[in-house]
């Protein structure tokens, strides 16, 4: 196992080198001139432009301007914007952000989505079963950017029940960017529970579970649900990467000051260096828990063995 | 169903006490959203203490529904029971609420499936749970419980048990699973032990083990046993009585040196005939001529009817005797012999009386 995690831990470091130099690529291909449109209204003089630009390495190629960019980062450097400020404070001051926003909707995903997969699974077809069905079709088929609006607007505006902007409201007001945000994965949670919990119920080791005369209650929480989570479980694992790339639209719709939101801004200002640092700190999370779940996998699974 | 049941009046209750279980007139059925299916049709045997009882049959026959009946885990729906009685020891266990019938599970009767890999739970250790048979039914602490499980892993002959008794079920060989479940069945040393096709899924070599396992358990608890098959020789060598059924109802009933020499039933005769050496080891039951009856659509009069070679139909049948027509009851043929034939005597070579 300790060499299983090694070796995937070494196998992140090509996976993030590729996914910078592409990001990297993507922000140079953008259209337009980031120093130029830093002025605004009052044009930069071109001297200072060209000064910008030396700094910047703005003239290199791009092979040439990543590889700069790598010996940098080596070093720790994450660079700095174009207004000098460091890129790493950024980060850190937006990341809790972030994390916060991700937290309650994973919470949100699993106590939501479990329960409502639980109950529906044990009766299928009854009527938690066909609204699970119903309401997570109806989730699944909306595009996150409407799901927003609309949450921010009826629950929000209409309700007046959530705050609709910033974080100035400690949790609360991170509760209904994390619904919206988790809306998607819930209903999935919802289903796959669901599926799976039904599926075994049939299965051969829950009969023997009730031929052994155990109560209902073992028989279901001992030897259906735990067997029926493990794929749900994984499930959630990978998802908190996902989550955090889509708070992209979440922060930006709520207007929360976090990595998404900056990720927004920065590729609208063409910060190449923000952009590259905080996608690639993305795609490890991604990564990572990724990693994090297949260890999981093992734990729960005692068949999986990894050598 | 409103068959005529004379089999209880029939029944053969060996001398040596009253039955441990009695299975009276059950019904079985599965309410499907393309039909009902008639799985099972007025079955009715009896079980005494150490008797061990072959249950023969067709895939399909019915026979693992009507054991599933009797230990109360039917997956209902589709499953219900609509008729009969299945008495423990004095009572009625399907008036039982399902507290009381939970009960019996384990202590009172239990049960050993075919696959031992699926039926086993694949996230748990097996020492774990064999251990919960004691948790569940005698309170027994964790730790308590999981000496106990080595004992019985001991018991049933698993090799290494205290080393071996915190691996879980991939771990082990099919015929050391199938030791597994064995113990897991027999650690509340149940009155009655119903294994459907305990061995179908293991070596030849193994097979014999494991069956001789099971012989020596009940020689030294006296449990009664009731055995689904599909081995002639297994039957032949471990059991005292056996019943064949067919379309959900016993067809034929005897012990089992008179059924196998002497078959009272064509359906039996057929089976028996297909295999060429009954005694040899791994006789395994053949397909007979045509289609198995559709249990959505059980054939009228003799269920059997439509692949029979001696049936008689129409001006050919004696009256009240039309295969297709007049349902043949499960009688006494001769002493100690049922069937649910109308020309048995001729199927057996004697005289009708
Ligand atoms: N869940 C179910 N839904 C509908 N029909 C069922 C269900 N389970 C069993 N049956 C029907 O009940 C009949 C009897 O099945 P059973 O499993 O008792 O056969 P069997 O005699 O044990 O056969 P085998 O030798 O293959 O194990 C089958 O024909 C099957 O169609
Ligand atoms: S009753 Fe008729 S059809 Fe049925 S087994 Fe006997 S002879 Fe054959
Ligand atoms: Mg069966």
């Amino acid at each position: 196992m300790g060499r299983y995690v090694a070796r995937r831990l070494l196998l992140t470091i090509p996976v993030l080198l590729g996914a910078s130099f592409l990001i990297f690529a993507m922000v140079y291909a953008l259209p337009g001139d980031p120093i130029r449109a830093l002025g605004g209204d009052r044009p930069l003089s071109p001297a200072v432009v060209a000064q910008l630009r030396e700094e910047f390495n703005l003239n290199d190629p791009l092979v040439v301007q990543y590889v700069k960019y790598l010996g940098d980062l080596i070093q720790g450097d994450l660079g700095t914007d174009f207004r000098g400020r460091e890129v790493l404070d950024t980060i850190s001051q937006r990341l809790p952000v972030t994390i916060k926003l991700t937290v309650v909707a994973i919470l949100i995903e699993t106590v939501i989505g479990i329960v409502a997969g639980v109950l529906a699974g044990i009766r299928r077809n009854g009527f938690l079963d066909n609204l699970v069905l119903v309401s997570s079709t109806i989730v699944v088929s909306v595009p996150i950017l409407v799901l927003a609006f609309v949450g921010q607007y009826v629950l929000g505006l209409q309700f007046g029940w959530f705050p609709v902007s910033g974080i100035n409201e400690g949790w609360y007001s991170y509760l209904l960017p994390g619904l919206v945000l988790a809306a998607g994965s819930l209903a999935y949670v919802a289903r796959l529970t669901r599926t799976s919990v039904a599926e075994n119920m049939r299965a051969d080791y829950v009969r023997t579970a009730r031929a052994k005369g155990l109560p209902r209650r073992t028989v279901i929480l001992r030897h259906t649900l735990r067997n029926s989570l493990i794929p749900v479980v994984t499930f959630i694992g990978a998802d908190i990467g996902t989550l955090m790339g889509g708070a992209i639209v979440t922060e930006s719709v709520f207007n929360l000051p976090g990595v998404g939101r900056a990720i927004f801004d920065s590729v609208r200002a063409q910060e190449g260096a923000v952009v590259v640092g905080i996608v690639t700190l993305l795609v490890f999370f991604f990564v990572f828990f990724n990693l994090v779940v297949d260890v999981l996998y093992a734990v729960l699974d005692p068949r999986i063995r990894y050598d | 169903m409103t068959r005529p049941d004379l089999s209880k009046a029939t029944a053969p209750v060996p001398a040596d006490g009253r039955p441990v279980l009695e299975v009276d007139d059950l019904h079985v059925e599965f309410r499907t959203r393309s039909g009902v299916v008639h799985a099972v049709n007025g079955v009715s045997y009896s079980l005494t203490q150490g008797e061990t009882l072959a249950i023969l049959g067709e895939s399909g026959s019915g026979k693992s529904v009507s054991a599933q009946a009797i230990m109360g885990i039917l997956d209902s729906p589709p499953a219900v029971i609509t008729g009969g009685g299945i008495w423990f020891e004095g009572t009625d266990l399907l008036t039982q609420p399902e507290e009381e019938q939970r009960k019996v599970r384990g202590p009172g009767i239990s049960m050993i499936f075919q696959d031992a890999l699926s039926s086993l739970n694949p996230v748990y250790s097996v020492g774990f749970q064999i251990g919960e048979m004691f948790r569940a039914h005698r309170g027994m602490s964790k730790k308590d419980a999981r000496k106990r499980a080595i004992e019985l892993m001991d018991r049933v002959r698993i090799p290494a048990a205290a080393r071996r008794v915190d691996d879980f079920p991939h771990q082990f060989s099919g015929g050391m699973r199938q030791r597994v479940m064995i113990a897991m069945a027999i650690a509340l040393d149940p009155r009655i032990l119903i294994a459907d096709e305990p061995t179908t899924a293991l070596d030849v070599t193994v097979q014999a083990q494991v069956m001789d396992l099971l012989k020596d358990l009940q020689a030294e608890t006296g449990m009664g046993l009731i055995l689904i098959t599909h081995d002639l020789g297994v039957v032949n060598e471990v059991a005292d009585n056996v019943a064949v059924m067919y379309a959900g109802e016993i067809v034929e009933r005897g012990t089992v040196d008179d059924v196998f020499t002497r078959p009272a039933h064509p359906y039996t005769d057929g089976l028996m005939s297909s295999v060429p050496q009954v005694e040899a080891k791994g006789g395994r039951l053949q397909p007979i001529v045509g289609q198995p009856p559709n249990l959505a659509r059980i054939p009228s009069g003799c269920p059997f009817h439509p692949r029979c070679s001696r049936r008689r139909l129409g001006a050919e049948a004696a009256p009240g005797r039309e295969c297709s027509t007049d349902v043949p009851p499960l009688r006494l043929v001769v002493p100690g012999r049922e069937a649910a034939c109308h020309y048995s005597e001729e199927v057996l070579g004697v005289r009708a009386q």
